[in-house]
């Protein structure tokens, strides 16, 4: 069973009288493991897709299976649960809270799944360890370098174990040696945890980190390959 | 869905982010409550005054007055001419249901003498239910029996202002006074009432038979007339149907036709000072409706700041939706944050609104009483406008879209 199959997804949006297909009759299968990088220049419908299979946008036509799962018709409440449980985000802006510590916006994510506080500071503490933030935990945001960050962003999107992680470009605000860096962490988290990896981005220098790419254009994927490395 | 305590610690941090505006914020609340707090203990206190003063004159007293001349046109005032008598204050004790006592007064101001002290002040004579209706009490000796009464003896009950004035520090009872020359024996010493509504000393008085009054003090123009009759109902609900039945009693024994007036009036004192405390309580209630509007003023206050929070948080509400924040999470982040507002200010509201009654009545002389209902009524209704002035901005900030929340810069 693939961990995201989508039949026809559809993405309509109405700008005055015309319609614009954000998304259109887009089917793709991305099996638990792999590692896939979504290409496309602006306006191609890639981060529509992304929003979508993170259950953040709700299609307008098509059927989008997650886990098995049909989540298109799910509500507002239901979908916010399978993101809490089973999808991680990591953003081109961190968005990590401000004023917040990196433990703490570790924290949040299992603050919405009713994780006893004790188990939640152990886990978040784990996080972070695991991502070499050992003793970084009480910095805030603004006290971290973007990398750093970055990584809190990717600690926050695995802490609850959710099996896929969705990254909206994540090094687009890097500069070329940490953009490596957390790519290499991505293809480790991807080989060592066996995490599903779901990459948008514009650069194929990124894209070739990962081990399939999927074109998008106009709303419809035009192409679906294996990567070369 | 989230924990309270989570909640309420996030809610906290926020909220310590914005020292100056969360402070703020506050006063309006802090102000609202102190105000109502203090409003309250102010009318409160008001009302709970005027029922003393009912109190010190007598429950469910009706007066009974003589009546006006009427000589060649020209009518004198109310009281000009004595048209009562003992046997009226008798009959309507007797006659009148809804009466329990009546007793007949004839009074006037002489000056009282006890060894090398004098003192000018009113000389009642009356019967022995007079203490029963005024409410007197003795603190020491004896009231008059009706032998006394019978008898015309010369025996007196003073008033605690009385005793002050010509005795100091000794004791009263079986000293002998003497009233326009006349000796007196004490007999009893009255428990003090202090002022009356309108500020008379009830202490300054002396209570004597009413034969001995009438024979040896003032003397009367007929027989048996006194000046005015006390009289005491049975309840407040009998107060005018008392009122009714000695004004029938009263026209019928003065052989009053049916299109004269009377010659009398009968004033009731009780019902007097009722409308006295219901303006007071007007007043309360229009004092705390005047606060009320500052606490509402501050609700508005928490729900503006609450509104440009969401909107300055859009990104936060984002980001805690894109993890697993669902609608009421949202929600109730923010409207815990709007409660705590409004319950740190309340609270420090009604301390400041205890200091605040305390000052009026240090200053002011006001009476202020601060209920322990009026104060669990401000925490409650502050809390109330947390949640009712924060629900809006809660609501809206759960609306929004998660994917324009992210983006929104």
């Amino acid at each position: 069973m693939p961990l995201v199959e989508t039949n026809s997804l559809q993405k309509t949006y109405c700008l005055g009288e015309s319609e614009v297909h954000a998304l259109n009759k887009v089917s793709v299968k991305i099996e638990a493991g792999e590692f896939v990088a979504v290409m496309g220049p602006s306006g191609s419908g890639k981060s529509t897709f992304m929003n979508v299979i993170g259950c953040l946008d709700e299609p307008t036509g098509g059927r989008y299976l997650l886990d098995g799962i049909d989540v298109s018709k799910m509500d507002r409440d239901a979908l916010a649960q399978i993101r809490n449980k089973k999808i991680g985000f990591v953003f081109q802006g961190f968005n990590l809270l401000s004023r917040t510590t990196a433990l703490e916006n570790v924290e949040v994510p299992m603050l919405y799944n009713n994780t006893p506080p004790r188990e939640r500071r152990n886990k978040a503490r784990q996080a972070l360890k695991a991502l070499g933030l050992e003793g970084r935990e009480h910095h805030h945001p603004n006290q971290l370098s973007g990398g750093q960050q970055q990584r809190v962003a990717i600690a926050r999107a695995l802490v609850n174990e959710a099996p896929l992680l969705l990254a909206d470009e994540p090094t687009g605000n890097l500069d070329t040696k940490t953009s490596i860096e957390i790519m290499e962490l991505f293809v480790r988290l991807n080989e060592e945890n066996k995490i599903t990896i779901v990459l948008v981005t514009h650069e194929p220098d990124i894209a070739r980190f990962s081990k399939r790419i999927i074109r998008f254009l106009d709303g419809e994927v035009i192409s679906d390959e294996v990567a070369v490395r | 869905m989230i924990s309270i305590p989570s909640t309420f610690k996030i809610s906290l941090r926020a909220l310590r982010v914005n020292k100056m505006r969360s402070a703020l914020t506050m006063l309006g609340i802090i102000i609202g409550v102190g105000a109502v707090i203090t409003m309250i203990a102010v009318g409160k206190g008001t009302s709970e005054q005027v029922s003393k003063q009912i109190a010190t004159v007598g429950s469910n007293m009706i007066i009974v007055l003589p009546g006006s001349t009427t000589a060649g046109g020209v009518r004198g005032g109310m009281g000009t001419q004595m048209t009562l008598t003992r046997d009226d204050a008798e009959a309507i004790e007797r006659e009148c249901s809804a009466v329990l006592y009546a007793a007949p007064i004839l009074s006037g101001v002489a000056q009282i003498v006890y060894g090398n002290q004098n003192w000018a002040t009113s000389v009642q004579g009356t019967a022995t239910n007079m203490l029963a209706v005024r409410d007197l009490s003795l603190t020491a000796g004896r009231n008059f029996t009706d032998q006394d009464i019978r008898n015309s003896t010369k025996v007196c009950i003073l008033g605690q202002t009385v005793v002050n004035m010509l005795f100091g520090g000794m004791e009263p009872i079986n000293q002998t006074v003497r009233i326009k020359k006349v000796p007196f024996m004490v007999i009893g010493v009255l428990e003090s009432k202090g002022q009356s509504v309108i500020g008379r000393d009830q202490d300054d008085v002396i209570y004597i038979p009413l034969t001995t009054a009438q024979k040896r003090i003032f003397g009367t123009t007929f027989p048996g007339m006194v000046h005015t009759i006390a009289v005491k109902a049975r309840s407040a609900e009998d107060l005018s149907r008392a009122e009714e039945q000695i004004t029938q009693l009263l026209r019928q024994r003065h052989r009053i036709g049916p299109k004269q007036e009377d010659d009398f009036s009968v004033r009731n004192l009780t019902q007097m000072l009722e409308l006295a405390q219901q303006a007071a309580k007007a007043m309360a209630l229009l004092l705390a409706a005047i606060a009320s509007i500052s606490l509402l003023v501050g609700g508005i206050g928490i729900m503006n700041i609450m509104l440009v929070s969401v909107t300055e948080r859009t990104r936060e509400i984002g980001i805690r939706m894109a993890v697993g924040a669902k609608t009421w999470d949202i929600r109730l982040q923010f409207i815990i944050e709007a409660i705590t507002l409004s319950l740190i200010g309340g609270m420090i509201g009604i301390i400041l609104g205890i200091i605040a009654s305390q000052l009026l009545s240090y200053f002011a002389g006001l009476t202020t009483i601060i209920s322990p209902l009026a104060v669990i009524l401000a925490v409650g209704f502050s809390g109330l406008v947390g949640v009712f002035f924060g629900f809006y901005p809660a609501y809206k900030a759960s609306l929004l879209n998660p994917i324009d929340a992210l983006r929104y810069e």
